[in-house]
């Protein structure tokens, strides 16, 4: 008998068993061999590293103070739990992710680290960043951030993902919220601006994932993703990718036009805009399957969002961070 | 069965109760994986312990 099935039959009378010796699955309480580097990837360092981003500037745009330390935790707690949404996805995902060329890398797929594993690291993740940035910080941070755990791990993994080609325009919300978290650390409160940082990521992420998985197209058939392009063709989604991209340029601009950002930001959110719309255009006009134009308007359209935000940060934040931490 | 593999808990007081036996390889992830816990539990004792210098007695005031 193993040490499992004595503990667990402890104090039952007659040494009933518990635990099924022939039936539960030794596999289950193989020790496990994950390292530090294995739970780190769960937490998928990259989009990590872009929600720290955006949330720093819906943080450093927000009026009003906040002390550096505190500003630190908040970024600290978002990251964290951008992290714990992560490890959910990967626990879930994982049969999708074994099939699929870009993610069988992923700890769980390559048997590095087990689903419970990744479950429990992911729920102990939620909860610590939530509960320590409602307690530190303030409660509607901390409420948006548990919304935002929510909505990506259930909303998008667990229901979008897998029924609908509408999944990443919906579930691109999840992405879109840090900048409004970010906002609500100062503020403890949401006004529009922080709305149009949500929009301008919204409207980003169709053209974004659509152009990847036209090129991909074949990665998320194998795994039965209905992402646009396997439902609705090429064609459809060259069409959407366009449509989505002449809504998401004038957003761009809208924090020029609106007053909230200087000539400078209005004058990139103009070009990058225009070099959208012209690689969307590509993207429409190309022959089928028009890899070459998706890569294009996949790579340029992470430097665009990267170019607003930054452009944002400098404009409006970074004297605003100086001033705080010199106060 | 190689000493240095046994598992702790497979033998307590001399008596061998046939528990999980870890590899090498096995102990020194676990061990990675427990100074990562105790890190990550330092720091949030000393975020926790500096928020608090931080915010003084307003540390007292929460209005939800």
């Amino acid at each position: 008998m193993s040490l499992i099935s004595e503990g667990a039959n402890v104090g039952r009378p007659g040494g009933a068993q518990l635990v099924d010796q022939g039936r539960y699955d030794a596999a289950l309480y193989e020790p496990s061999s994950a390292d530090v580097g294995d739970y780190i990837a769960l937490l998928k360092p990259r989009v990590m590293s872009l929600v720290v981003f955006t949330a720093l500037v819906g943080l450093a745009v927000a009026p009003g103070s906040l002390h550096p330390v505190t500003a630190f935790t908040a970024l600290l707690c978002i990251a964290v739990g951008a992290g714990a949404s992560g490890a959910l996805n990967m626990w879930y995902d994982a049969d999708i992710d074994s099939v699929m060329t870009r993610t069988a890398r992923r700890p769980v797929p390559a048997g590095k680290v087990k689903p419970g594993e990744a479950l429990a690291f992911g729920l102990t993740l939620s909860g610590f960043s939530v509960v320590t940035l409602g307690l530190l910080v303030n409660w509607v941070a901390a409420a948006l951030l548990a919304f935002t755990i929510f909505f990506y791990a259930v909303i998008y993994t667990m229901w979008l993902k897998r029924s609908t080609p509408q999944n990443i325009v919906i579930g691109g919300a999840a992405g879109a919220f840090p900048p409004m978290i970010g906002w609500a650390a100062v503020t403890g409160s949401l006004s529009l601006e922080p709305i149009l940082l949500f929009a301008i990521i919204f409207f980003w992420t169709p053209p974004h994932f659509w152009a990847l998985a036209i090129y991909k197209k074949s990665d998320y058939g194998r795994a039965g993703v209905p992402m646009l392009p396997n439902v609705a063709g090429d064609a459809h989604t060259r069409l959407q990718i366009l449509l989505y991209t002449l809504i998401l340029t004038p957003l761009g601009v809208a924090p020029w036009l609106l007053g909230y950002a200087s000539a400078l930001y209005g004058a990139v959110s103009v070009v990058t805009g225009a070099a959208m719309i012209l690689l969307a255009l590509q993207v429409y006009r190309e022959a089928s399957p028009a890899d070459r134009a998706c890569r294009h308007l996949f790579a340029f359209s992470i430097l665009y969002l990267f170019l607003l935000y930054a452009v944002l940060l400098v404009d409006r934040g970074w004297g605003g961070l100086i001033a705080r931490v010199a106060a | 069965m190689d000493d240095n593999k046994k598992a702790e808990g497979q033998e307590r007081g001399g008596q061998n109760l046939g528990g999980i036996v870890l590899t090498e390889a096995q102990q020194r992830a676990r061990r990675s994986r427990s100074i990562a816990i105790a890190v990550a539990l330092l720091v949030l004792v000393v975020l926790f312990y500096v928020m608090t210098l931080v915010k003084g007695p307003a540390v007292l005031v929460r209005p939800l």
